[in-house]
């Protein structure tokens, strides 16, 4: 069995990693600022004169660059953890967290608030988060109750295609006859941090973080999930009941993490995968641990978005895409093979 | 005390879709013992184990554990009395043996638990009572059928029940992975004095491991008893239309069944 220590270490390590991703994202950009300053302008936030660094690489760490980062890494701790956590509800390593139509839900609630010009705020988000997250958590209830309330996996999943064909379907008709909100939308689909604020780290920090806590405190429970429904029950576990906790509690991370950023793709698939490439499937590891790839991940890929072709900027939503389909294809390629 | 049955069933019923899979079911089952649950195919035999096990779940008290109405008791609490085999456990992920067999711990453990060295202690005996501890950091992805169904009984009796049902355990292995699998589930049935339920397809099998059978047909109980009551030239005939007869096998002493091929 894989040893506490080792767990410890990579647990350490990843964090170590995640540290380091920070600061070079910070120091990356149209204006470069030196390892050290950033890591003595994170340091030292309040101080007004920190010896030798200029006011104005203050403001971009502060400004536009933190929010940006700490977004990021919220953003995939969330999506690294909803797509462990799916990714054992199916029993499938190849399932992924908008696999309920959550994607699609916010995609097709983002065009109905363009198209119809939503001008809304509410906790100090504006209409897109707003319309995005709506979306997605109707779709999840529409889908969920369509399945006979998630009583069997096949159903749920089966209805999750469906409501994402048809909805993409609306949303296409929709962008049909609106075509002058077309690029607005066609962007926002590819995923980008580039609204990213302090106000969205705020709201959404707590949300998913208290998800993510919850869920490494049930993750046990996934453990004997996968060895599937009647086995999970005859270990003891009342498997509908945790079912449910837990596509509730992943669905709301997964929508608050798309109504932040737009669909991100593969993070929530290629990261659990990794993680238990590294430390094997227990649950108790992959959850935690997947929370930490998908922040460093997210960082690494947004911070090659804004800078790779600067002063333009792509959508990290391809970026994530470009690497991970070929990774999506290599382990599939290894399952298939002989053992 | 000793001679209560552990299993008591009282006319339980049990309607798949408007088709009843088990009409009026009587029977119990006594501490201890070697049951085997015999019958075509689609007579009903997992559902019935499954209605013991309350993964379906019967009508009110009609199946009694230990005197106990089964509805009456969680998941965890039955999980501590009961544990269960089934036909196949393939899994598409890479947990290692002892991963798979220390969740026999689960029903103990509280929310925050981790599993404690007496949890490891028992995991390790039950590795070593199947024949598995060798292969405890062996991916359950890289074994053979015959290994992964130890693993599973392993499992199963980290779960320290008083009753293993198995379902078929059997079912896709080959003849000496069979019989050591039914041996080593006979010899924990005397040494732990376990009560066995086992839905068994090989009607040899039955004849050589069982104390007691019970013969299902249409969702109905054909007959029950001793393997000599059971299994007789005229039952067989009436339930498998196969001309048999009984003889003893010169190997173990125990009852055989053979049949012509017309």
């Amino acid at each position: 069995m894989i040893s506490v220590r080792y767990n410890n270490f990579i647990f350490i390590l990843l964090i170590i990693i995640l540290l380091t991703a920070v600061v070079i994202a910070g120091s990356l950009g149209s204006a470069r600022i030196s390892f050290t300053d950033v890591v003595k302008i994170i340091i030292h936030p309040i101080a007004s004169q920190i010896e030798g660094i200029k006011e104005t690489s203050r403001t971009i760490i502060w400004k536009i660059r933190l929010p940006r980062i700490m977004l990021t890494i919220i953003t995939g701790m969330g999506l690294g953890v909803s797509g462990a956590v799916f990714q054992g509800i199916f029993r499938n390593p190849m399932a992924n967290p908008y696999i309920l139509g959550i994607s699609s839900g916010a995609a097709f609630g983002v065009t109905l608030g363009m198209v119809m010009g939503l001008q809304i705020t509410f906790l100090g988000m504006t209409a897109i988060p707003i319309s995005a997250f709506t979306g997605a958590i109707i779709a999840s209830i529409l889908v969920f109750l369509i399945s006979g309330g998630g009583r069997d996996i096949l159903p749920l999943l089966l209805s999750g295609i469906a409501m994402g064909f048809f909805l993409s379907a609306l949303m296409s008709l929709l962008m049909y006859f609106n075509r002058s909100q077309l690029e607005n939308i066609i962007y926002w689909t590819m995923g980008s941090f580039n609204a990213a604020n302090w106000k969205k780290v705020v709201i959404t920090t707590p949300v998913i973080l208290t998800g993510n806590v919850f869920l490494i405190l049930f993750s046990r429970d996934l453990n004997l999930m996968v060895m599937g429904e009647d086995s999970a029950k005859s270990l003891g576990l009342s498997v509908k009941r945790s079912r449910l906790i837990f596509l509730i509690v992943s669905t709301i991370i997964t929508a608050s993490a798309v109504a932040v950023s737009g669909v991100i793709g593969f993070v929530g698939l290629i990261v659990p995968h990794a993680i238990r490439i590294i430390t094997g499937p227990d649950h108790r590891s992959l959850i935690p641990y997947s929370m930490l790839g998908g922040a460093i991940l997210l960082l690494v890929a947004d911070t090659i978005a804004r800078t790779i072709i600067a002063p333009t900027e792509i959508p990290v939503g391809i970026v994530t895409s470009l690497l991970g389909a070929p990774f999506f294809l290599f382990l599939l390629n290894r399952m298939r093979q002989p053992k | 005390m000793i001679n209560n049955p552990i299993i008591d069933i009282n006319n339980l019923n049990w309607s798949y879709n408007g088709t009843k899979v088990l009409d009026n079911i009587s029977l119990n089952i006594k501490p201890g013992t070697f049951t085997g649950i015999l019958g075509p195919n689609g007579a009903g035999k997992t559902t019935l184990l499954k209605t013991i096990l309350n993964l379906l779940q019967p009508d009110r008290n009609s199946i009694l554990i230990s005197n106990d109405d089964i509805r009456n008791y969680s998941r965890n609490e039955l999980a501590k009395i009961e544990a269960y085999v089934p036909q196949s456990s393939k899994n598409n992920f890479n947990f290692t043996v002892e991963q798979i067999v220390l969740m026999g711990r689960s029903p103990f453990l509280g929310r925050f638990d981790r599993e404690s060295n007496d949890d490891i202690g028992i995991a390790d005996w039950a590795m070593k009572e199947t024949g598995v501890f060798g292969l405890k950091n062996k991916y359950i992805t890289t074994l053979s059928g015959g290994e992964l169904q130890r693993t599973i009984i392993a499992r199963a009796l980290t779960q320290e029940p008083a009753i293993l049902a198995l379902d078929e355990p059997t079912s896709h292995l080959d003849i000496h992975h069979q019989i050591n699998i039914l041996s080593i589930v006979r010899s924990l049935a005397k040494k732990k004095s376990l009560t066995i339920i086992a839905v068994l397809h090989d009607i040899n099998h039955a004849l050589e491991y069982c104390d007691n059978l019970f013969l299902l047909n249409h969702g109905k109980i054909v007959t029950h008893g001793s393997p000599e009551d059971v299994i007789t030239p005229d039952i067989m005939k009436k339930i498998y239309n196969l001309n048999i007869q009984i003889t003893t096998n010169p190997l173990t002493g125990n009852l055989f069944m053979i049949h012509d091929y017309t």
